[in-house]
């Protein structure tokens, strides 16, 4: 049991796809309690569900069976615009390709999240700036993604999952993309927030190294947990 | 999410895809303007000719001299003209006819101070402009004292009366035709193109008795060209043929296997026909018009798809940071209208345009009508907004992450 409130409980979560006659079951019997603060890796081979529990914890899919209670709210009952405010103002995205809006500047890219929740242009635009300037790429507003490196383009996607004050973010392999010496300054950032703001962070990787910023490890094998606690690698 | 943030971000999103919009809109901008044109084009044509038919006067008959076959008009060489000035009167009495008059046209050199003008001068009888429609706008019509006394009087048309008076007031003025002076008694009012294109109001007319015996020598004397008739009704316009047929048969001692020595043609069927050729090329325009539309919609159709996997991946994104579907679904269709107006806007500007260039720089008439205006507009619109908005519904009802992995 997490030592702080429970943000996330997850009770025998199961995820199938089916495709016609024939159906894979990708995710079994999941049972997890994240608390508010935590800083959870988690690892796993190719293809044994990582992203398919990552996504049903972002809200951008449904589980076969089971529930998922987010701060005590049973998400299945959700209505497709609650899950979107959910979305918008809880939960924060970081993917492994970035997902930048290509023709948008970076400043044009941190705000959007922002436009969903309502906040008008000018204060919208304050916000992002402020934003670019944690992640130190203010003078970068008006570049496009692709006038900026790999590290810079993630550095915005964590700018703008940070936009509306997340409790939680949700990183899908975030530095699979990058050089290890990229890898290790963007974990710095979700140190530090994790630290400094307690925002909770739920991260995927396949390596150690990154592995080793999180204080929990849980570890996935052929859609089932092998392991939940101490980052042993 | 407001409206005018959305509205924003429709445009914002146009402005960020320049390529996509120019190549929307160039879809629509060439469908509505060659349709617009095109109508136009073909709508001036029906108008011209509409307008010859009104100008010509109605239910005309025109009966010349020599036999007519079902090849067409046959005038043998030399042969005699048939047809006289009382073939014309007697015409005029029949009970079906309204009015008739003898026609003898020639051309001929007019001069007035240092100018000159060759054109059509027709020697007619004191109802042919009545027949024709055609009003004296100054000055007096000829009366039957002129054709009496073989008046050497004449009535300008528009055109000759400009080219030898220029600004001056031609009425009362004396003028040369063929070096003998006749006194200019009245100013016709314009008349425009006929049906073979030619200028009506490049002509002059005087009396038929006049023509005959003062200007054109006449080596079959009392004989006239052609005899313009009036029926009184359209409905008996038949009957009127048939009536006038009898009577000169009758005049001209014809036996009964004899062949005719005249013919006698309908205006009216005619200018029917011309119409109808007129209205023949109008639809073909109009086809020509569609096909462009239909090449201006898939255009439209294509880009819109083609830029698809795109947009969903978009989609996926917006929806994953806190859009909700409605806010995709009028962003998207405000964008596909955004565009659609604009593009129909400029597409109907073109067409205007062009019709304009047209008239300016050819003799055709243009006609821009109001419908294929709405027409053209409504129809790349409905392609637009259609193929613009489906997608994005279609992605808008995926779940987020199927959107954000779209291929
Ligand atoms: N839409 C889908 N339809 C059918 N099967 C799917 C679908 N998405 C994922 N799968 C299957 O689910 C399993 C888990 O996929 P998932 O992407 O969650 O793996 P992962 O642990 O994230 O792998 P990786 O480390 O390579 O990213 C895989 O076997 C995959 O083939
Ligand atoms: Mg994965």
């Amino acid at each position: 049991m997490p030592p702080n409130p429970e943000l996330i409980r997850i009770e025998n979560l199961s995820k199938e796809y089916r495709n016609g006659p024939q159906s894979v079951q990708v995710l079994h019997d999941i049972k997890l309690s994240i608390g508010a603060g935590e800083f959870v890796a988690i690892m796993g081979p190719s293809g044994s569900g990582k992203s398919t529990f990552m996504n049903i914890l972002g809200c951008l899919d449904t589980p076969s069976s089971g529930r998922y209670f987010l701060n005590g709210r049973d998400v299945s009952t959700l209505a497709s615009d609650e899950l979107a405010n959910l979305r918008n103002a809880t939960l924060g995205f970081v993917f492994q390709g970035f997902n930048l809006l290509k023709r948008a500047s970076a400043l044009e890219n941190v705000a959007l999240p922002l436009l969903y929740a309502d906040i008008g242009v000018a204060a919208r635009t304050q916000r992002a700036l402020a934003l670019l300037e944690q992640i130190g790429l203010e003078a970068r507003r008006d570049a496009r993604p692709n006038e900026l490196s790999g590290g810079q383009q993630q550095r915005v996607a964590i700018a703008r999952a940070l936009a509306n004050n997340p409790q939680i973010i949700l990183a899908d392999e975030p530095t699979g993309n990058l050089d290890s010496h990229t890898s290790q300054e963007i974990m710095a950032i979700f140190s530090r927030l994790n630290q400094e703001r307690g925002i909770t962070i739920v991260l995927v990787t396949h390596e150690a190294d990154i592995a080793r910023y999180a204080k929990r490890l849980v570890r996935f094998v052929d859609g089932k947990i092998v392991h939940d606690g101490a980052v042993d690698v | 999410m407001k409206l005018r943030d959305i509205t924003a971000e429709s445009w914002h999103a146009m402005t960020m895809n320049r390529l996509r919009t120019g190549l929307t809109m160039l879809g629509m901008i060439i469908g509505v303007g060659a349709v617009v044109l095109m109508l136009a084009i073909g709508q001036g044509a029906q108008t011209t000719v509409n307008d010859s038919i009104a100008s010509m006067g109605s239910n005309l008959f025109i009966v010349l001299s020599g036999a007519s076959t079902s090849g067409g008009l046959r005038f043998g060489a030399g042969s005699a003209p048939t047809l006289t000035v009382g073939d014309a009167s007697a015409i005029a009495s029949l009970a079906t006819i309204a009015q008739a008059t003898p026609v003898y046209p020639g051309n001929a050199q007019l001069a007035y101070a240092a100018n000159n003008w060759s054109t059509l001068v027709s020697g007619v009888g004191t109802s042919y402009t009545d027949i024709r429609n055609w009003r004296v706008e100054a000055g007096r019509d000829f009366d039957e004292s002129d054709l009496r006394s073989s008046a050497r009087v004449v009535l300008l048309g528009k055109t000759v009366a400009s080219k030898l008076f220029g600004n001056e007031n031609p009425v009362g003025k004396t003028l040369r035709i063929k070096n003998s002076p006749f006194l200019v008694i009245g100013l016709l009012e314009a008349k425009g193109q006929s049906l073979d294109g030619r200028d009506q109001d490049d002509s002059a007319l005087i009396p038929v008795t006049t023509a005959q015996t003062k200007l054109f020598g006449n080596p079959f004397p009392g004989t006239v060209r052609y005899i313009m008739a009036q029926g009184k009704t359209a409905e008996s316009m038949k009957d009127a043929q048939q009536e006038m047929t009898q009577l000169l048969r009758q005049r001209h001692r014809l036996g009964a296997n004899a062949e005719d020595d005249f013919s006698i043609r309908d205006l009216t069927a005619m200018a029917q026909a011309a119409a109808g050729s007129a209205k023949a090329m109008s639809l073909m325009l109009g086809a020509i018009a569609s096909i462009s539309l239909l090449v201006g919609g898939i255009g439209i159709m294509n880009i819109m798809l083609v830029s698809v996997t795109e947009r969903t991946r978009e989609i996926g994104l917006r929806m994953a940071i806190g859009a909700r579907r409605r806010d995709i679904l009028l962003q998207f269709l405000l964008e596909a209208m955004i565009l659609c107006i604009i593009g129909g806007l400029v597409g109907d500007m073109i067409g205007i345009g062009g019709a304009w260039l047209v008239s300016a720089m050819s003799e055709m008439q243009v006609v821009v009508t109001l419908w294929s205006i709405l027409l053209s507009f409504l129809f790349s619109a409905t392609i637009g907004i259609f193929f613009g908005y489906y997608p994005a519904r279609r992605a808008a009802t995926l779940k987020p992450v199927e959107a954000l992995r779209y291929e």
